[in-house]
């Protein structure tokens, strides 16, 4: 690794390789930026030009801000995420140190079932669901979501997150429980510091689709106040005339705070990657 | 007083029987190491000491208390692993405090013992140091002080020096060995190596198979073993076991001779071919064969003998050990 990094070429061409799949990845956003300060007849004549004098416009936004309530969703999809994340890691990582760590009968079929849920897309379910958030009266709040993406991220996470708590050393929990730290300190203050990294794998995987989904909002909680930006979008997105400046505004804005989680989860990420070459 | 006993333990897991009747006791500032080759359960008697597994049967005694049901933390024991187990995410000093902020010991106390710990040990300089920043011997001394600091009833060491390098390991050794003279406390120490066994023990226990092979010091261990397994277990080079046949005995018995009692002498009763010579400074340590049987003699000082030379070995009669077939010593 080291000679590769000394040798020029190589270096080139590595971070010729990554610039080129940066600006790949990157162009849709950028498209999607510039225009959305575009007005419309710019959109549609000339898509990859930046915008000037004569083709500037804020008409997007206007409408973005005028119509609908655009700070209500972003605070749903807000709420609706960030709550959805938690409940998945707290309750994977309970549910995966408890794989890990003890030995109790069923252990396995527990991990294969609580594993099977990778394999099936939760939306096969999506009558059933309905029902049951109609008998229980969640229809129309955001615990409807919440609930829904929780169940959804979980059979992943405590696949990861088992996997990883088997590899922290059982002599650091034996010492541990020499030292007088109950069950809860050596799964709060030890194994969970320790498998950060892997959280935030499970974090940043169960982020972007919870953030974008378009389905359980607009069958869940399809009123005017538990709208999730998605759903919020949509309004201008017609049958027959699409207001492009509104939508592309909003998708601007929407990546925003997707921006701001994915930074928070990758720190936790490369800082778990480097301690863990340290030692 | 006792500061360990053990009596009838037994331990399985599932159907396979790693721990059988084991009876021990430790007295109280009494430096005592089990010793055995890998798998034998050391580290599973270790463990059941230290509560982290329940015994499947039989009695724990620590101190005047019966610790059967008591979890690990209110045993009056600390550890010491083998892999160091340290905290990563912690510096050395909060690796160190952890167990006396969890029983709630006054900073004070967390303070005095902490210096003490790390006087003893040559730490001082790192306490604001992580795991990751330590080299292996600095973590092994964490490791210790970290048991040293909790001011234990019984020590409980589990192959602490394996994962250093030779020379380290020296010194660790003799570290280890002034610290039970600076502490008085009890403990137990595990190794496979018979030479840490040898040096450090006032008490050997020899363990096969999850079976009390024998218990005693090193010198009557060394000088009367019970048996084949632990005749060949201590000393290094380890002990020549040949058939009585070839020593002109009339029984199918084995005759142990240890390789410093042999010597060269011209009419000697054993004619070995020498196949391999190493040369100690010290010592001179001959691999030979005799009939088919290798034979290793050890001879103080140097000596010059030639690789495939054939040359006569001689004992002393009453410095050979007769063992049955099945491994019993034969008095
Ligand atoms: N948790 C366990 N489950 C099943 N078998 C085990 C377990 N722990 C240890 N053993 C078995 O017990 C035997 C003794 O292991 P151990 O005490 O680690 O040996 P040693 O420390 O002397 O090398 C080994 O054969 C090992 O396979
Ligand atoms: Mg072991």
């Amino acid at each position: 690794m080291n000679k590769a990094r000394a040798n020029p070429y190589n270096t080139a061409a590595m971070h010729g390789a990554l610039i080129l799949y940066t600006l790949i990845a990157l162009f849709p956003v950028f498209v999607i930026i510039i225009n959305s300060f575009k007005d419309r007849r710019s959109i549609f004549r000339e898509p990859l030009a930046l915008p000037n004098s004569e083709s500037f416009s804020l008409i997007g936004y206007e409408t973005v801000f005028t119509q609908g309530d655009f700070f209500l969703y972003f605070q749903n999809s807000m709420i609706v995420t960030v709550a959805s994340l938690f409940f998945v890691l707290l309750f994977g990582a309970m549910a995966a140190f408890a794989l890990a760590e003890y030995r109790f009968k069923g252990n396995l079929l527990m991990g294969l079932y609580l594993a099977l849920g990778i394999m099936i897309p939760i939306r096969i379910g999506t009558v059933a669901i309905l029902d049951m958030m109609v008998a229980t009266g969640l229809v129309n709040t955001l615990w409807a979501l919440i609930l829904v993406y929780t169940a959804q991220g979980l059979p992943l996470a405590i696949f990861i997150l088992s996997e990883f708590m088997r590899q922290v050393s059982d002599d650091l929990k034996n010492a541990a429980r020499i030292d007088g730290l109950s069950e809860y300190a050596i799964f709060l203050k030890l194994v969970l510091p320790l498998v950060r990294p892997a959280m935030a794998t499970v974090a940043v995987f169960n982020m972007i689709p919870i953030w974008n989904d378009l389905w359980f909002p607009l069958i869940l909680a399809p009123a005017e106040e538990t709208k999730t930006l998605t759903l919020g979008s949509q309004v201008f997105i017609g049958q027959f005339v699409t207001d492009w400046n509104a939508v592309l505004s909003a998708l601007s804005m929407a990546i925003l705070p997707v921006l701001t989680l994915y930074v928070i989860f990758s720190r936790q990420l490369i800082r778990g990657i480097t301690s863990g070459a340290v030692k | 007083m006792t500061a360990l006993s053990l009596k009838n333990v037994h331990k399985s897991f599932g159907n396979i029987h790693v721990l059988k009747d084991i009876n021990i006791d430790v007295e109280d500032g009494e430096f005592v190491v089990f010793v055995g080759p890998s798998g034998c359960g050391k580290s599973t008697l270790l463990r059941v000491i230290a509560g982290l597994e329940d015994a499947t049967s039989g009695d724990i005694q620590i101190g005047e208390d019966m610790v059967n049901v008591v979890p690990p933390s209110k045993r009056g024991i600390a550890m010491v692993f083998q892999s160091y187990a340290l905290y990563p995410h912690l510096n050395v000093r909060k690796n160190m405090s952890l167990a006396l902020k969890q029983e709630r010991q006054p900073k004070s106390t967390i303070d005095a013992r902490i210096e003490k710990a790390s006087k003893m040990l040559n730490l001082e300089a790192y306490l604001d140091r992580f795991p990751s920043e330590l080299s292996g011997g600095q973590r092994q001394r964490v490791a210790i002080g970290r048991a040293i600091v909790r001011e234990p009833k019984l020590f409980l060491f589990d192959e602490p020096l394996s994962n250093l390098d030779a020379a380290l390991r020296m010194n660790t050794r003799i570290e280890i060995a002034n610290l039970h003279k600076q502490l008085g406390a009890s403990m137990v120490y595990v190794t496979h190596d018979q030479t840490e066994a040898m040096t450090l023990a006032d008490k050997i226990v020899v363990l096969r198979d999850g079976r009390v092979e024998q218990i005693g010091s090193p010198m009557e261990l060394y000088n009367n073993p019970a048996n084949k397994f632990v005749a060949g277990f201590l000393g290094s080079p380890s002990m020549n076991f040949l058939p009585e046949s070839v020593l002109d005995g009339a029984n199918n018995n084995t005759i142990g001779i240890r390789p410093e009692d042999l010597f060269i002498s011209k009419d000697g009763p054993l004619l070995v071919r020498v196949s391999h010579v190493e040369h100690l400074g010290g010592d001179t340590n001959i691999i030979a064969h005799v009939e088919g049987h290798q034979i290793t003699a050890r001879l103080f000082g140097q000596h010059k003998v030639d690789q495939d030379s054939e040359l006569r070995l001689a004992f002393k009669p009453d410095r050979t050990y007769a063992f049955a077939q099945d491994g019993t010593r034969l008095r």
